[in-house]
């Protein structure tokens, strides 16, 4: 990248070129421009409250997935398990809660019994995760076979514990959490806003997000740094296991249901979108913020998309075209950089 | 040349085990019409591993085959019925032609961009089944639809034995094509200099390059081939059940890689064979459908499918162990 070409007074010229660098900036000029143009050709629904209601209700599942996948990919892993996670949660604490409630449906079970279902959902997310991260890190299992593995052995648990058909009616505190408001601002949001600021302070603040992005960076030096790789790439599966998890209890607390195949197109989307966020497949590189702007900009986008009644199945060509665009502009800018 | 390698003796033992445990479960397991209808149903998954190890032995993966396959079988037959059209040999060009273009787009972007495999395939994956369900059709080509042409060439058999009652069944004349495939990909992968270069890549692109081997040229084979075989496996697929669903091989692509993996091929690229692949599609297909033979309910199906992939992955990866320093 070349600095010296325009050497002017114009400040705006400057800060144009100086953000042009910086993936983010143009993350949220995207995000502008899709506003823009959504509202243009759609100006009485596409601004309505209503419409930015929904997407702020559905929208934290996805993003909560996306991060889920980068920090996995910090490492330069990947992990493909996630759907069947977020599923195999909400089910076990949908099985929970009908053997809790017994005979009186569980629509009567109070806050109690909400507080244990999200901790035995978050819990069987962590412990999927250690079981991946085991898998990658003691016998050296490719990632992406280890996680396609043991996703097919969460969906085949989330089939083995349902029958097949999804688990109906969950707590009304269950509900709640993915339907409910605090203070106008959908709790599901303010959720994910949490989360994202945590995980933001956890990997550019502390030295386990520094160690993180060394091992992705280059895993000969962190070994030589005396960084144990094993068990940080555990820790980096746990979290991820536990956000999927966290994903599904939104997912089932929206919808007052959960069943085995339940957001199988998210996979693709979590991929994309980490993609798209400027983490690095082959590891080293993210940040939760660039995921946040890029899971906010592709949901604009799509429910712009419905609104215009573009077929969902085009809108799924949207998002493959979508991905391998944004590889294409990264590996030749990359190019350019060297 | 040896035929055997030691790896293949393994997984051979490995499905001998397993046929004789099944067979003390369920004496039913050796009626001919079980090892039949056994056989068919290696078919379709066989054609299609046969790509995936190619992909796999070249270091990559795969994971766009299956909506290829779609593509192939629901243009085609869409194409058919529009168009009035009978026949055999034609829609099958055609079908093989639409996934090998469509493998080569793979091969150009992985190539080109320098991506991993994975997410590429992923992208294309999307792309493509987005595109046939948008824009073609999303509603099933059904039996009275289906060109007769191409049902009676599903319905096809090299022997047909009649059962004590007198209903009659046989053994699908399609396992010769696929038996044949393999046998030309054995061949292409141990005799010639496109299969060398394949395992070449896949063991050290940069050295495949410096030795003078076309590395371009290569990924075009190897994503074209993959692609075609999945186009050709998807329409033999829809004339074997008279019927062309455009949500077909739906999650087949897992249990095609497990397949491969449980063949011995190295995720890492630069190792596996034709003969343990056909191993391991026989055994993944095998267990798959005697689990209802073993009294298994069929929830577990997943289960054991999933738990098999990592047992297989597990020991590949004990065996590809590398230090990292």
């Amino acid at each position: 990248m070349s600095q010296s070409g325009t050497v002017e007074n114009d400040g705006v010229g400057r800060l144009l070129l100086r953000s042009s660098g910086n993936t983010n900036v143009q993350l949220g000029v995207i995000c502008l421009l899709i506003l823009a143009v959504m509202t243009a050709l759609r100006p009485d629904m596409f601004l309505s409250s209503y419409n930015f209601e929904s997407m702020a209700f559905f929208m934290p599942e996805l993003g909560i997935l996306s991060v889920a996948m980068m920090i996995a990919m910090l490492t330069g892993g990947i992990d493909l398990s996630i759907i069947g996670v977020a599923n195999l949660a909400g089910i076990t604490a949908g099985t929970l809660f009908g053997y809790l409630a017994g005979e009186a449906g569980a629509g009567s079970l109070g806050a109690g019994a909400v507080i244990l279902g999200v901790g035995v959902g978050l819990i069987v997310g962590a412990l999927a995760g250690l079981l991946n991260g085991l898998l990658i890190s003691r016998l050296r299992i490719t990632p992406i076979l280890a996680t396609l593995g043991t996703g097919q052995v969460f969906i085949g648990l989330c089939l083995v514990l349902t029958g097949g058909p999804a688990i109906v009616g969950f707590p009304a505190g269950w509900t709640w959490l993915g339907n409910g408001k605090i203070a106008a601002i959908p709790v599901p949001l303010v959720l994910f806003a949490v989360l994202c600021v945590a995980l933001s302070l956890l990997l550019s603040r502390t030295s386990f997000g520094l160690r993180l992005k060394l091992i992705g960076t280059n895993p000969k030096a962190s070994l030589f740094a005396g960084i144990e790789r094993g068990r940080m790439i555990v820790w980096s599966y746990i979290l991820t296991g536990g956000l999927a998890a966290m994903a599904g209890i939104l997912l089932s607390a929206r919808t007052n249901a959960a069943k085995s195949d339940y957001g199988a197109s998210y996979l693709l989307q979590a991929v994309l979108i980490a993609v798209l966020g400027g983490t690095n497949p082959a590891g080293g590189k993210g940040n939760v913020l660039g995921v946040a702007l890029a899971v906010i900009s592709l949901t604009l986008l799509s429910s712009g998309f419905q609104m215009m009644r573009v077929s969902n199945h085009l809108i799924d060509f949207v998002w493959g075209a979508f991905l391998i665009a944004v590889i294409a502009l990264n590996s030749l800018r990359g190019r350019k950089g060297r | 040349m040896k035929l055997f390698n030691n790896a293949d003796v393994v997984i051979a033992l490995i499905l001998l085990v397993a046929m004789v445990f099944i067979g003390l479960v369920n004496p039913a397991f050796w009626q001919l019409s079980n090892i039949f209808s056994l056989l068919k149903s290696n078919v379709v998954i066989g054609l299609m591993a046969l790509g995936v190890l190619l992909v796999m032995i070249s270091g990559g993966i795969d994971v766009s085959f299956t909506a290829f396959a779609v593509a192939g079988m629901y243009l085609v037959v869409r194409s058919m019925v529009a168009l009035d059209y009978d026949g055999v040999i034609l829609p099958f060009l055609c079908a093989t032609a639409i996934g090998g273009l469509l493998g080569l787009m793979n091969a150009g972007i992985i190539h080109k961009f320098n991506m991993i495999p994975l997410i590429v395939t992923l992208g294309t994956a999307s792309v493509v089944r987005g595109l046939v369900l948008g824009l073609v059709g999303t509603s099933n080509v059904n039996i009275n639809q289906m060109p007769d042409a191409l049902i009676a060439f599903g319905r096809t058999d090299i022997a047909t034995l009649e059962r004590a009652n007198g209903t009659t069944y046989g053994l699908t004349a399609m396992i010769a094509i696929y038996v044949a495939a393999a046998l030309c990909m054995h061949l292409v992968l141990t005799r010639t200099m496109i299969g060398r270069s394949v395992y070449a890549y896949g063991a050290d692109p940069e050295a495949a390059k410096r030795v003078g081997f076309k590395t371009g040229r290569t990924m075009i084979f190897v994503y074209c081939t993959a692609g075609a075989l999945a186009g050709f496996a998807g329409l033999l697929h829809s004339s074997m059940i008279w019927l062309a669903n455009p949500r077909d091989f739906v999650g087949l692509e897992l249990d095609v890689i497990a397949a491969v993996v449980l063949g011995g091929a190295s995720i890492f690229g630069g190792r596996g064979t034709v003969l343990g692949t056909v191993l391991g599609v026989f055994i993944l297909v095998m267990i798959q459908n005697s689990l209802i033979l073993m009294g298994i309910d069929t929830t577990w199906q997943r289960v054991v499918v999933g738990a098999m992939l990592l047992a297989a992955v597990t020991v590949t990866a004990l065996r590809d162990r590398r230090a990292l320093v």
